[in-house]
Order: structure tokens, then C-alpha cells, then sequence
């Protein structure tokens, strides 16, 4: 199960077998959307596969999840999404009703994204060779003149933005899949960034790097960016913002928030000097009312994430491995 | 001097290898070789001293003959090797320079507590070095703490930037003297200065007048102050104020993990704690580290009022040692000081983890949240070094820490190893470099977590490389996917092997190597510790393999309960009792202590949890179990420190004071196929029978030790049927565990067994790297 976790294994194989293999230079960033020029144009493109159990929770569904997840990857490149394709893989003698409702809340998705859905494709597999539903989207969006957001411009000095509480849907969707009960309903977070960044943007041209941390959470994005940059990341334990529930169900579950997917959250690397004005600008949207100022680059401890204990420690936080292991003996 | 000219004179070259820099070593030769009527030369070389005597043969044998036994207290001395040269007939007998340069045989000698003959001089109003709180000879102080290079001359050393009036320069020329090259020799005139500041608003402002008698004021007065040692800076404060060790345990967010205590002498304590002749001699020993001293049952009201409850609660033992520099010594009070506090609590000058402080600027930054005052001094420490913790084990010493005064004189081993670097576990990190027939042990470093341990373990590195002059062309390291010292190893390695090693097979490795074993044939390893990556991807901890140097088998172990939720099992021991009352299928009954700490929203999704088996690695850990008996029979439901539920299932046994308990019985199932599997679900039934009877948790602690061990003995004893092999090694932090490891080593011998227990490497993973070495550099 480890290669799906969005840990060491799954950038392992993103490195050592699937880079190699394809080749290309765009590969090679390895960003969550490449970023083309076809034509004069500026064109970000991403792909993204959603095998997500249950396919409804609170907050959203698998339909939802395909949408803003490709939206968001399109997003964190400082693209305009514009449109998507959509490839469903159903297993033999699923519900129709089922798809029905998924395919509602993927358009009704769209629509609030503000993209189209404009190519499709359909498979249906043998009873027991699939899951259900496997829902594929990929999306372009325009880039404009000047924008270029990579990892590989974080900067040692970029302050580092969260737009608001981490670790919600990974526990919203584990609590309605495992039964588990913590006394309150949280609701995932999924949501599209598109017009979250647009507004970023407006305010601050020169972002360097975007992520939105889904799989493997804040831990890895930070982890990813540290490595492309070869920068070092120190976080402010107390300034990430952690709902009172989610901390309660992670400490019960023996989980760290912090690797926690979410789905509508990004984190930004802005320059300092104009670091209040992304801050200002991101709280203005309703999808950034909760963003916050975490950290900073450093030229120290490159390749590394380190975080700032209240006590003024510092430990440091590693790329996720697929299952967390005590390590304490 | 010269030899008479009808002898035929003989001439002989040697070479003596150890701890023979920085010790007096020349001038003892020197004084030997003119007892003996003999000429000649010695000098420090980079291959260990060298001297060439000639004179009369019976003489020259004589000298070869009581060079290594009648060497000088910190002198090691490893090899000593003659051989015949042709004789020069020198006027008479020298000591020369030191010669540097070469291949690095000789060794550092670790830092040791000051000599009688110090402190007689430190005491003495007459004497020039009367209170001088850098008195020093070559029979003790700072040695490896302040050694920048070799060979062990002044200017390879933190004293280098002071030096020496004439008075001190002629003490350190004159090879009669007690000074003579004693690398740290300085005194009022020439030495370092020892300083008093106190916290303000802008920063430290320097106190002027006595800063020791400031000092001793302000802890008095229940301040809190950072004390600058040898290896590093400790928080000090009056022990017998209530107050001021709530605040510094406050400060440094501690929990409830036990302070040391510094005492002036054994009788200091005699009333709180049981000092048998081995502790009184760990205490007063050249080595000075925490000697781990088990609390008596019945104390008095005065000494009850020498030291505050919140120094150690729930500890089984007081943690003391003695004063081992002069600035201690003048902190605790001369003979006719005014009064001041008896016993210092000193505990690292650090956060939680991260190395000890050193450097005097990080000093005033870091422990200003944590310090009152500070007192400081500019004799740099090259590296840090702990204190080091021991305590007595059935008549031995045992170390729970190894650091000062042990760090880094090498462990001798039994076979030879290719230049390795092992990297150790992480926590309690310790490196182990080796070459030949030495391992060198690094100091302690701390946990891997923080960022300041990985700077601090890479300047251990190095420092133990320029020591040793070993330069490692293979790397070892724990198995464990996610060990950042692993990754360490793996990003540093470049193009030399590094292998991996299973996490108790280091263990017991390290046990074996410890004592002497050669490896040829194979021993029963028993190893019980908290948690270690087991190559099935379960999570390991009570083990027992048939293991040698070269591999393992595993032939038993405690039977899997789920660890849920990793870590959060770990530091909540109740949810480690639930899961073995769940995986015994027991039912989580109101009343049980365990039961009713745990809250109902996480009970219930707990039982979700380890129902579907989420975030839930089996594990066969013996601390695990410990954990959950402990909270099961209410002793500790939540761990603030590293063992404290097992420490304090200790304690409680500790004192049951009945008839022997009637030990808890295991259930064995002896599979030919797979590993044995010693399960203790009869073990939780019995205890939950005993806490709803209300028995109370003294003798259910009792009962569990006695059962533990019983187990282990048997086990061993069938495993010894089917194997023939009939030596035990017994390994991990499990056995840091002084009444499990007293009553195991006595049941094995007494069915016969040959037991190898640890005495100088630590059981837990302070001593991994040491097994790691052997195992993967064993030529
Ligand atoms: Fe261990
Ligand atoms: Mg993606
Ligand atoms: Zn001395
Ligand atoms: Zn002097």
C-alpha cells in the first residue's frame, strides 16, 4: 500500500522508475502541473487519478475530489484552469445511481471551479478487478506572461503561508470510512483554489512556490520543496493551524496532523518583503480567512524541514513513509 | 647515573599503547627508569610513548617487567612491546618532546574528577592555588572535552589561548613535578576566570565580587543557575527547595523525569538511600558519574528535608554524584564556607533531547528562559560530554549512560574489525567507530529527533575520527526504515558499504563484545526493549535468538498485541493495556485503572481502531508489556519520560516488602515451525483478577517481575534442549531494569547457564552502535 501514500516510496518511484523511463525535461521538475509553451501560450497541464474510499463523506465525494484536485494542481502553477477531460474506470454491477451522483457533483463541481468539462472516456471492468469507481481528470489552464511558480524558487528568506487549518479531509474521509466516531462530524476542506490564487496573484506577482498538500500533508509538500530548492524549511510548530478536532482525532489515532491530506488548502512561499500583502490578500477570500504565516526559508539545514517546538527545540520533520513506525524504543 | 663499564650494558626500545598522553606517563618512566639505574630517553609519539633504556640486562627486564602494572591512576595501558637496539651509552636519562606525525595508535583519556592532591591544594590557605577553581594535574581534570588534535599537547587543546605564568611553566617543565605536562595546568595568575552574570532585561549583566560565593547565594535564595563543567553547562538548584525545583522542573517542561543530585560526600545521603561498598566506590572513583541509588523504604524527617518530593517522584532512585572539578567542590562549600545548600539538584543544560549546552553565548541564549544566573567561565569545551549514569546490578556496575569519564576510552574487543563507523539508534544515540581490536564508543548524544543532535552527532564524528584516526571504509546501521540516523549513514556513506543491522541482533552483539566473546560458536540472545524494526516489518522487542556475529535465528518471542496509534501507544501506557487486554481478549471493564483513564470518546474509537487493525503494528515489545501492566495495575497511565510506567513498576515492586510474590505464569507454545510464541495473556487475566480483588500494585509488580523472569529462565532452559547451547547474552533497555535483571541472572545460573551481562556498554541503545560494529566490521 506504501507506493499510494504520497511518502518516500511514491517519490521514489516518481524518481527511479517513471522519470527515467519517460524522460523530458518538463518530467524532470516533477511539479504537480507542467507548465508548456505551445504556441506562444503558456499552458499548465496535470493529470490525476482519484481511487478514493468511501466515494462520498462529509464535505464531498470522489466526483468533487477529481475535479478540485486536478483544479488545484493547475492552480499551484499560477494557472487560470480552463478545462478538464474525464475518464471513468467502473467496476462491473456498480449502481448506476452511484455513478449518477457522482457525475452531478463532478459537473456541479466544475461549475463552481469555473472550468469546463469538454472530453470523457468510460471503461467498465470485470466484477472484482476494480473498486467501485476510479475517476481519471486531466485539465489545462493558462498561464500568464511573467507568472512562474515552481518548487524550485524557494528562496532561503521566502516566508511560508498556509491558507488556513490542516489535516481536515484526510480525517473527515478516515473517520466515515473506518466507522470511526469522534463526537463531532468534521467535514473535508476539498474546494478550488483557482480563484483563492487568482486573488494571490492580484495582489502578489512574484510568488515563488504553490503547493497544495494533499497526500502526505503539510510534511511532504514542505519536504518536496526543501528538496527541489535545496532550501531549508523552519516551521513554527504553534503558528499551523490544526482544528481543536482534528488534533483530538490524530491524537487518539496516534496520527501527526501535519501529514494529514487536505483538499482545499495550499501553502505559498512569498518573498518577505511581501509577505503581509499575500497574507492580507488570501484572508480576504473566504477559502484563505484562516491563512497563516508559518515559517521561513533558510539557508540552513538544506533539504530540510525543521520545526520549532513551543519550547524552542527543533525537530525535524521527514517525508512520510507509507506507515508511521514508532520509533521509540 | 651512568651504568657501570664492566656490566655489558643492554639497550631496549619500548613502545606502550592505551591511555598513556596527558597522565603523567614520561615522568613516571622517567622516575622508574632512575630507579633503576638506567639511561635512555621517552617521549610522546603519535604510536603511544616510546622509551629506550640501556643499562644493566637484570635492570632493563625489571623496567620491561613493571612499565604497564605500575602505571600512573588514569593511565590505560593496552600493549606494551621491547625490542633490542644497539645500545648508545648516554650520559643519562631524558624526556623528550613530544613527536607528532604518523599513523594514531595512542588514546585520549577521558575527563576525571579532581585529585586528592588538588583538592588539599584547593582547600589550603597557604597554597597558591587556594580556591583556585581550575586546579588540575596530570592525575585529573578535563582531558577529552578540551583536546583538539593530537598529540595531547597544550596547544592541541581548549588551553592553548592561555598560557602559562612563569611559576606554572616551571611546574610544567619539571618532570619531578605533579604538574609536569599537565596540558591544563594554570592557576590565579594565568588560568581561566570564572565569572557570576544574572538575568536582565538586556541580557546577562555580570555580578562582580566572588562569583562562586554569589552563586552559592543565589541558590540559596532558590535560584535557579547554570553552571559551566566540564562537559558541558548543568541547571543547579537547591535540592531541599520545594520551590525552586517546581520552577526549574517547570522550565524545562520535564514532567516528571528524576533530577541528579550533587552531593559533597556519601554521608551526605546515607540517610535517604541504600550505599552499598560498590556504590560509595562508584561515588567517590576518579569517574564521578550519576550513580543510580535505590531510596530507603523508612526516612527520617532530616534527611526527608534534604530533598524536595518533586526531585525525582515515583523514582525508585536517587541519581547522585560528587563533585568533580574545584567549581563544584567551592559550589557545595569548603570546610569554613558559610553555610549554603547540601545538595544541589544538576540536571543537563539543555531542552529536552537536544545535546547539552556548551558554548557560553549559546549559553545565555538558550538557558536564559531556563536560568537565573550563570556560573561561567572561558575555558572552552571542545565537545560536549553528559554526565554519565550507572548504578549497581548484583554486585557490578551497569551503565545506563556512558559518556564522561568513560567516554572515549575504547572498548577492547575480541576479534579484529575493518575501519567502520556504526551509526547507532536514535534515541539515546551513541557512535561507535573501530579499527583492529578497539571500538571506540562516542559520548552520549541525545535523540535524533532534533536538528541540534544531527549537528551535534556530526561533530562527535568527526572529533572521534581525529581521536582515533580511524577512517571508516564501511558504515553499519539500524535496519528501521525511518531511523534518521540510517538516513545519516545512507546520505554520508558515498562509495563505501553500508550494511544494515537488525535492531537486536546489534543488542546482543553488543553484549557479546562487551564481554570478550569470540564469536565462534553461537549464544541464546535474550532481547527485551521498547521497540526495534523486526525484518517481518512488525515492530520487535522481546526476543529471543540464537545469534552469533554473523546472523540470527529467531527462536521465540513475546506473543504481538497491536500497538495502536505507534508513539501515542507509547506515550499513553493505558491504550498499550487496552490493547493487550484486547488482544487476550480480555473486556475493558469499568474499574480497572487503565479502563477508567482512558476517555470514553477515545475508548470507544480505540476499540474501532484495534478492530480494524488502523495504524496498529504488531509488536512482541517486552517495555511495551511493562507499559501495559503498569497501567493496568494503576501505577502509570501516561509516560512524560522515556520508560517511566516500567521505572515506576519498578519502583512499586520495589517496595512490596510480603512473602516472595507467587510469580505470574506465561503460556509457551512451542511451534516447530515458527518462532515460539510466549504469550502473556494469562499474565493479564491473573493481573486483572489480582486488581479487582483489590490487591494492590506492589505485589502485582512484584508478581510480574518475579513472573518475567521466571519466563525468561524457562524459555532459555527449553531453547537449551533443543540447541544445546547453553550461554545466555541478555541485552536491551529492559534490562536497565535492576530487579528483572538481578533475578534473571540468578535463575539462569542457577540452571547452569553461562550469562553474559553488560557492565561498561549500556544495555539500551546507548551501547547499539557498539553491536552494529561488530557485526558488520568483524573481519
Ligand atoms: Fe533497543
Ligand atoms: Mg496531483
Ligand atoms: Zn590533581
Ligand atoms: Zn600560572
Amino acid at each position: 500500500m506504501g507506493h499510494g501514500g504520497g511518502g518516500m516510496l511514491s517519490a521514489e518511484l516518481v524518481r527511479d522508475v517513471f522519470a527515467p523511463a519517460f524522460g523530458g525535461e518538463h518530467l524532470a521538475q516533477l511539479g504537480d502541473s507542467a507548465v508548456l509553451d505551445l504556441g506562444g501560450a503558456r499552458i499548465a497541464f496535470s493529470t490525476d487519478t482519484y481511487v478514493v474510499r468511501p466515494l462520498f463523506f462529509p464535505g464531498g465525494s470522489i466526483g468533487d475530489l477529481a475535479v478540485n484536485g486536478t483544479v488545484n494542481d493547475l492552480a499551484m502553477s499560477g494557472a487560470v484552469p480552463a478545462y478538464l477531460s474525464c475518464g471513468f474506470v467502473l467496476e462491473e454491477g456498480v449502481d448506476l445511481d452511484t455513478v449518477a451522483r457522482i457525475a452531478e457533483a463532478l459537473g456541479a463541481a466544475a461549475r463552481r471551479a469555473g472550468v469546463e468539462v469538454v472530453t470523457g472516456d468510460t471503461k467498465v471492468v470485470e466484477s472484482g478487478h476494480g473498486d467501485g469507481v476510479y475517476v481519471n481528470t486531466s485539465g489545462v489552464g493558462l498561464v500568464a506572461p511573467g507568472v512562474d511558480i515552481r518548487p524550485q524558487r524557494a528562496r532561503p528568506g521566502d516566508v511560508v503561508i498556509v491558507s488556513g487549518p490542516v489535516g481536515v479531509h484526510g480525517i473527515a474521509v478516515m473517520s466515515v470510512r473506518e466507522g470511526l466516531e469522534f463526537g463531532v462530524e468534521i467535514s473535508s476542506d476539498c474546494a478550488p483554489l483557482g480563484d483563492l490564487v487568482r486573488v494571490l496573484l492580484a495582489a502578489v506577482p512574484d510568488v515563488h512556490v504553490l503547493r497544495d498538500p494533499t497526500r502526505g500533508g503539510l510534511a511532504a509538500a514542505l519536504n518536496e520543496i526543501a528538496a527541489a530548492a535545496g532550501v531549508g524549511v523552519t516551521v513554527e510548530e504553534r503558528a499551523v493551524p490544526v482544528p481543536a478536532e482534528v488534533a483530538n482525532a490524530c491524537a487518539i489515532l496516534g496520527l501527526d496532523p501535519w501529514y494529514v491530506a487536505n483538499e482545499g488548502k495550499l501553502v505559498a512561499f512569498v518573498p518577505p518583503e511581501h509577505a503581509d500583502a499575500a497574507l492580507a490578500a488570501l484572508r480576504a477570500h473566504p477559502l484563505g480567512a484562516q491563512a497563516a504565516v508559518i515559517g521561513a526559508c533558510t539557508d540552513q539545514h538544506p533539504g530540510m524541514v525543521v520545526a520549532r517546538t513551543g519550547l524552542g527545540g527543533t525537530r525535524v520533520v521527514d517525508l512520510p513513509l507509507g506507515e508511521q513506525l514508532p520509533r521509540i524504543c | 647515573m651512568t651504568a657501570p663499564t664492566t656490566v655489558p650494558a643492554e639497550r631496549r626500545r619500548v613502545t606502550v599503547q592505551g591511555v598513556v598522553q596527558g597522565v603523567g606517563f614520561r615522568p613516571y618512566v622517567f622516575g622508574l627508569a632512575r630507579e633503576l639505574r638506567l639511561t635512555g630517553y621517552v617521549s610522546n609519539t603519535s604510536e603511544g610513548v616510546v622509551a629506550e633504556v640501556e643499562g644493566a640486562r637484570a635492570a632493563v627486564a625489571a623496567f620491561c617487567a613493571r612499565l604497564g602494572p605500575e602505571a600512573p591512576p588514569l593511565a590505560v595501558v593496552q600493549s606494551v612491546r621491547d625490542e633490542p637496539v644497539a645500545p648508545r651509552g648516554d650520559a643519562e636519562f631524558t624526556i623528550e618532546a613530544s613527536r607528532g606525525g604518523g599513523a594514531r595508535r595512542t588514546l585520549v583519556s577521558p575527563d576525571t574528577a579532581t585529585c586528592a592532591a588538588c583538592l588539599a591544594e584547593l582547600r589550603h590557605p597557604d597554597d597558591r592555588r587556594h580556591r583556585h577553581p581550575f586546579v588540575t594535574c596530570t592525575h585529573c581534570g578535563p582531558r577529552f572535552t578540551i583536546v583538539t588534535g593530537l598529540p595531547y599537547d597544550r596547544a592541541n587543546t581548549t588551553m592553548a589561548g592561555f598560557p602559562m605564568c612563569a611559576r606554572c611553566a616551571r611546574e610544567y617543565g619539571d618532570p619531578t613535578d605533579r604538574r609536569f605536562h599537565a596540558q591544563p595546568v594554570a592557576c590565579h595568575d594565568c588560568g581561566p576566570r570564572l565569572r557570576l552574570l544574572v538575568d536582565a532585561p538586556d541580557g546577562p549583566v555580570e555580578r562582580s565580587g566572588d562569583p562562586v560565593a554569589g552563586a552559592r547565594r543565589l541558590l540559596a535564595q532558590g535560584a535557579v543557575v547554570a553552571v559551566k563543567g566540564l562537559g558541558g553547562y548543568h541547571l543547579a538548584c537547591d535540592a531541599a527547595n520545594p520551590t525552586a525545583v517546581a520552577v526549574l522542573r517547570h522550565r524545562k517542561a520535564r514532567g516528571a523525569k528524576p533530577f541528579a543530585l550533587m552531593a559533597a560526600e556519601p554521608d551526605e545521603i546515607a540517610g535517604l538511600v541504600h550505599l552499598g561498598p560498590e556504590e560509595r566506590a562508584l561515588l567517590t572513583g576518579m569517574r564521578r558519574p550519576i550513580v543510580l541509588l535505590r531510596r530507603r523504604r523508612e526516612v527520617d524527617e532530616q534527611a526527608r528535608s534534604l530533598v524536595a518530593d518533586g526531585v525525582a517522584p515515583g523514582s525508585p532512585d536517587l541519581g547522585v554524584m560528587l563533585p568533580y572539578t574545584p567549581v563544584h567542590h567551592l559550589l557545595l562549600g569548603l570546610p569554613g564556607d558559610a553555610p549554603g545548600p547540601r545538595l544541589l539538584v544538576m540536571t543537563s543544560g539543555n531542552l529536552g533531547g537536544e545535546p547539552i549546552v556548551t558554548d557560553e553565548a549559546e549559553a545565555f541564549d538558550r538557558l536564559a528562559p531556563l536560568a537565573d544566573a550563570w556560573l561561567t567561565h572561558d575555558r572552552p569545551i571542545h565537545v560536549p560530554c553528559d554526565d554519565s549514569v550507572v548504578r549497581v546490578v548484583d554486585g557490578e556496575e551497569l551503565l545506563v549512560r556512558r559518556s564522561r569519564g568513560y567516554a572515549p576510552f575504547p572498548v577492547a574487543l575480541p576479534f579484529t574489525v575493518a575501519p567502520t563507523l556504526a551509526v547507532g539508534g536514535d534515541l539515546k544515540n551513541a557512535l561507535c567507530l573501530g579499527r583492529d581490536r578497539s571500538a571506540w564508543l562516542s559520548a552520549h548524544i541525545g535523540d535524533m529527533d532534533d536538528l541540534a543532535t544531527l549537528a551535534a552527532f556530526e561533530r562527535a564524528e568527526r572529533q572521534l575520527e581525529s581521536i582515533s584516526g580511524v577512517a571508516p571504509a564501511r558504515l553499519a546501521a539500524d535496519a528501521h526504515p525511518a531511523y534518521r540516523s540510517a538516513g545519516w549513514a545512507r546520505r554520508n556513506a558515498g562509495t563505501r558499504p553500508l550494511r544494515t543491522v537488525q535492531h537486536h541482533h546489534a543488542h546482543i552483539a553488543s553484549v557479546l563484545a562487551e564481554n570478550g566473546w569470540d564469536g565462534s560458536v553461537p549464544v541464546l540472545g535474550v532481547a527485551f526493549d521498547g521497540t526495534g524494526y523486526g525484518h517481518d516489518g512488525t515492530v520487535w522487542g522481546g526476543e529471543f535468538l540464537l545469534a552469533d556475529y554473523d546472523g540470527f535465528r529467531r527462536l521465540a518471542h513475546l506473543a504481538e498485541a497491536p500497538l495502536p496509534g505507534g508513539d501515542a501507544a507509547v506515550h499513553r501506557p493505558y491504550r498499550m493495556a487496552l490493547a493487550h487486554l484486547h488482544a487476550a481478549g480480555l473486556p475493558w471493564t469499568a474499574g480497572l485503572p487503565c479502563v477508567d483513564a482512558c476517555a470514553e470518546d477515545e475508548r470507544r474509537v480505540l476499540a474501532r481502531q484495534l478492530e480494524l487493525g488502523l495504524n496498529c503494528v504488531p509488536t512482541s515489545s517486552a517495555g511495551r508489556l511493562f507499559d501495559a501492566v503498569s497501567a493496568l495495575a494503576g501505577v502509570c497511565q501516561r509516560a512524560r519520560y522515556e520508560a517511566q510506567a516500567a521505572i515506576e513498576l519498578e519502583a512499586a515492586a520495589c517496595a512490596w516488602d510480603g512473602p516472595a510474590p507467587e510469580p505470574y505464569a506465561f503460556h509457551l507454545s512451542e511451534d516447530p515451525d515458527t518462532p515460539w510464541r510466549l504469550d502473556p495473556a494469562p499474565v493479564l487475566r491473573a493481573v486483572v483478577a489480582d486488581v479487582t480483588a483489590g490487591t494492590g500494585a506492589q505485589l502485582i509488580a512484584a508478581r510480574f517481575h518475579a513472573g518475567l523472569a521466571g519466563a525468561v529462565r524457562e524459555v532459555c532452559g527449553r531453547l537449551r534442549e533443543r540447541t544445546g547451547v547453553g550461554t545466555v547474552a541478555l541485552s536491551g533497555g529492559v534490562f536497565a531494569n535492576a530487579l528483572l535483571l538481578t533475578a534473571c541472572l540468578h535463575g539462569l545460573r542457577a540452571d547452569g547457564f553461562t550469562v553474559l551481562r553488560h557492565r561498561l556498554v549500556p544495555p539500551n541503545d546507548g551501547g547499539l552502535a557498539l553491536g552494529q560494529l561488530a557485526v558488520a566490521g568483524r573481519l
